[in-house]
Formats: structure tokens, sequence, C-alpha cells
């Protein structure tokens, strides 16, 4: 607890306005972050604090929010330590810098992130769909798109409705 | 006078026979020699986290089964961790125990696959058959456990199904006996074979750094020398009860991905040993009738495991809203799983950490430069599995 109470009084000190909300009641500490100091405070953590691996990154869709989030997981191999970041955009207008140039391994990750959720990752080296066919043309992990294609008639059923 | 110089393109997959798995890689060759390389994934793309936004958590279980085919059972195990998590379910002693054994089995017949595969690869076909008469072994104890062999869907949330009967544990000494002796003749086949060591040695070299960069866990990470293992860092199914050690190596060699593979089969069936030597008298499964279906015979004739069973099936049972990371050590790194619900009968998102998803993007660079014979059993020593590849 100590550990994560110094490490966000040193973000604000060195990162004014980086950090908008801070949640300690989670498995993992979390912090929200605001977009555009993204690549200041995840340089920061991994130079001067030590969280230098990237567990994971992924998306997420709030569509009452109307915004896109994408969440990191980062981790301190020396000391075990896990932290939680997440950013949202505007899902409008979903741009938000890559952190390719600081984790080699975000690479993948933010294309897959792309490919389903449509966020547009700045000065990532190669943004192309990594999954799903080139041509495609919607992003179908957000929740605006059903499962099966809505308007297909061959499986309706009345009964118990689909 | 002067050459031009023309490199050689050449399609290596999607289905290749040496690639084991549907990936394509297009590979600029110099002679014999790589330039580079660009590989496409997704042949084999099944949208699961979509799925999963659909489906009752404990309809998650069979998707999970089809991320590493290889080792199922330690995918369906530690979804049912990432659930009990969110769930704040404690099991009991004796089913950690049980999950302990079925996951170092699946953990066993993973590299057992990797390893005499790598073995095929070189040109040593015999080191396959050995094992592989062991991995079915493996698969007629997960058949006496949960009927099925490789997409397993074993276990439940909170626990088993039904407890290890008298044949798991009379199958499983046996297995103890019979893999020692199959190892032992493989290692000795393999590990100072000179063939296979000229083969291996400095080919696939990847450096600590550089693996801690591309986001590698697991044995391939371990192969460069960095001793990071989810079963001691952040511990789960009571692995701290166990004695064992984390096998390194050096210089993240194919050859040293061979011998972390071959030493962490070992400390598995060590594990196993001691997980049956201490295994616990108990219930087989947690108490919580919410999420855990009853025996068959009280849904007959009381009440409440009627309507228990009722609400598990029907999934009308509400589920804590909340976000959770959990993650284990699958047969070829961290496993992991972001799980946010929203207190729904369903996932609001799922995502699943796949190691070898992450690891892959770095095979290009690796490979830069070596020859094409070197990157083909590069790739069957990093253990990249194409269901986990492209959920």
């Amino acid at each position: 607890m100590d550990f994560n109470n110094d490490l966000i009084a040193s973000l604000k000190t060195e990162i004014p306005n980086g950090v908008l909300a801070v949640d300690s009641q989670t498995d993992i500490f979390t912090v929200t972050l605001e977009r555009s100091h993204l690549i200041q405070v995840m340089a920061y953590l991994k130079t001067a604090v030590g969280f230098s691996f990237l567990t994971d990154l992924c998306g997420i869709h709030y569509p009452d929010l109307l915004s896109l989030g994408v969440v990191y997981h980062l981790h301190d191999l020396k000391n075990n330590r896990r932290i939680r970041l997440k950013t949202f955009v505007n899902q409008d207008n979903p741009v938000l810098d890559s952190v390719t140039a600081i984790f080699p391994a975000a690479n993948w990750m933010e294309r897959e992130t792309y490919d389903f959720f449509g966020i547009q990752f700045e000065n990532h080296p190669c943004l192309r769909r990594i999954l799903n066919e080139d041509d495609m043309s919607y992003f179908p992990m957000r929740k605006e798109y059903p499962l099966e294609d809505a308007s297909r008639t061959d499986k309706q059923d009345d009964m118990f409705g689909r | 006078m002067s050459l031009d110089k023309e490199y050689l393109t050449i399609n290596l997959g999607p289905t290749h026979p040496a690639t084991h798995g549907v990936f394509q890689n297009i590979i600029q060759v110099d002679g014999e020699r790589i330039v580079s390389a660009e590989p496409t994934i997704g042949y084999i793309h099944r949208a699961f986290e979509k799925l999963a936004e659909h489906r009752p958590f404990y309809q998650i279980t069979p998707i999970t089964d089809r991320l590493n085919y290889c080792s199922s059972p330690i995918n369906n195990i530690g979804w049912h961790l990432a659930v009990e998590k969110l769930l704040a379910v404690q099991t009991p002693k004796r089913v950690d125990y049980m999950r302990v054994i079925i996951m170092e089995l699946a953990r066993i017949s993973d590299h057992i696959i990797c390893n005499s595969i790598l073995g095929v690869d070189t040109g040593a076909f015999s080191g396959f058959l050995y094992l592989f008469k062991q991995r079915e072994f493996i698969y007629e104890i997960y058949e006496e456990i949960c009927g099925t062999r490789l997409t397993t869907n074993i276990g439940r949330i909170g626990g088993f199904e039904r407890d290890f009967n008298d044949i798991v544990f009379e199958k499983l000494e046996k297995f103890l006996l019979s893999f020692k002796e199959a190892l032992e003749e493989f290692e000795s086949l393999f590990n100072r074979n000179r063939i296979f060591m000229d083969r291996t040695i400095g080919v696939g070299k990847i450096s600590s750094q550089m693996a801690l960069d591309y986001g590698f866990t697991g044995p391939n990470l371990r192969a460069t020398g960095v001793d990071y293992d989810v079963r001691v860092m952040s511990t789960y199914a009571s692995y701290e009860d166990f004695e064992f050690d984390i096998p390194i190596g050096t210089t993240g060699d194919t050859y040293d991905r061979f011998m972390v593979r071959n030493a962490e089969m070992w400390q598995s069936l060590s594990i196993i040993r001691q997980a049956l030597d201490k295994m616990p008298i108990g219930p087989y499964f947690a108490d919580v009738p919410e999420f855990y279906l009853p025996p068959k015979q009280d849904v007959y004739h009381y009440m409440e495991a009627l309507i228990y069973h009722f609400k598990v099936v029907m999934g009308e049972i509400p589920v804590p809203s909340g976000e959770i990371y959990s993650a284990v050590e699958a047969g070829n790194g961290e496993l992991g799983f972001y799980l946010v619900s929203d207190g729904g009968r369903t996932p609001f998102r799922l995502h699943f950490r796949r190691p070898c998803f992450i690891y892959y993007q770095a095979y290009p660079k690796i490979i830069e430069g070596e020859l094409l014979s070197d990157a083909i059993i590069t790739l069957s020593s990093l253990n990249v599995i194409a269901g986990e590849l492209d959920a």
C-alpha cells in the first residue's frame, strides 16, 4: 500500500495531470491515465520505477460512456509487483499513442486491439489487421456488433428466440 | 564484373508440413540465409473473446480447451481459478492437489510434444515414438478423470465433478514409473547426441533482454536465464506446498529450450509424486452451491438441489461486478485471464493473455540471418501452438 501511495505521489510530481483516477480496491493496483500523457507515464514507470515487463494489453468498449479503453498490465519482475493502467478514448475518434517504442512486445498486442476495436495507435510501425482478414470493414469486438449476422432468417426460432 | 543481387521469396505455410500448425511465413532468402520474414497469422481465428461475451461462465471452459490444445487441462483450470478469484471462492486442499496433479500431467504432455517433435525435425524419429506412448498414458488418465482426451473440459468452477477413483491412482503410479524410464531413455538419446547438439546449439538464440522486451514467458524465457515462473511468483492452487526447482538455461538457444523442457518434466514428475504422497482427505469441490452443479441424485430428491441445478444451468445467479487478472503457468508461458464482469450472466469482457501470441512476434527477429533449416527447428522449439496463437 505504501509503495502504491509513494508511486502515485511521485507520478503526480513527475507528470502533473497524468493521473486521472486511482483504484486500490481491485486485485491489482489500478491507475487511470490521461491519454495525452500515456507515453510519459509509461516511460517513467519503465525506467524509473522498474515496471519493465508488459504482460498484457487489450481493448475494452463501454458503449454507454461512448468510450473505448485500453488496459495495460505491467509487471516488475524484480520486486514481483504488478500494476494495471487504463486509458480511455472517445469512440468516435479513437486515437492513442503507441507504446511500441517503450515495449516492443506491444506491437502485435496493439495490432490485435486495432483489429478488434478500431483504436488507431499513432507511431505504430505497422498498424494492420492481424487475426481478421484485411478487407474487413468493421471492428467486431465493439458491443454494437452482434455475435451472429442479425439479418439471417434461416435460424429464426419463435419459441426460444435468437 | 558485378552480379546483381536478387533475393528469393519463399512461402512457408500456411499448411507446410514442417511448421506443425497453420501459420504462414513469407521469407526472403539470400541463398540459404534468411534476410527477412513476415508472419501471417489468424488462419484459425475463432473469435473466442466475442463468443465468451455471450456465454455463462461455466460454458466458457470448453472454449479454453481450444487455446493450447496440447495442454487443455491447464487452460481449463486456469479459467476456473480466474472465476473463483472473481467470486472469492476458497477451494479445499484436496481440490488444489488434484488440480496440481492434472496440471503437471498436462505440462508433461505439452513438453513431450514440443521436445519429441523437435527431435523429429532434426531427424531423430525414435524419441518421438517412445514419448508419445507416454502421452497416450496421460490421455488415459484424463479419460478416467473426465471422460475425454484432447479437449478435456476438466473440472468445474469450485472443484471437480467427481473424485479421483482407484483406477486413476493406479494409473498415476504406473505412469510415474514408466515415464521415468522413458524420459531417461529419451535423454540418453538426445542430450549428448553429437548430431543433435551440432544441429541445435547456437540456433535461434535469444538474449534475456530481448526475451523480456518481447514479452517471453515460460520455458522460452527461462532458457535465456530468467527464472520467472508464475507458479512461484504469483502462486495458485497451493503450489507453495511443493518443493521444486525452476530449471533455467544460459544462452537461450534451441538446445537450451530443449534442456529446460526436459528438466521441467522431471520437476513435474516430482511434484506429482509429492501431491500423491500428501493428498489430503476431504471434499473434492468447494461449498458454492450457486455455481457448482449439485449431484444428480440430490436433484431428484431435494428441492434446494433442484432449484440450484436450474439456476446454475440457466445462469440466473448474480455475479459480483469487478475485474480481475488471473494467471497460470501454462505449457508455454504465462496464460492470463483478464475478466471484467458487470454483474451479468456473461463476462462483460474477457481477454486471454496467450503466451505464444506475444512471443511469436519476435520470430522474424530471431531467425534473421540464420539458415532456412534452422528457422524450422527454431519454430518448433518455441512451441507455437496455432490454436493459442489465433484464439
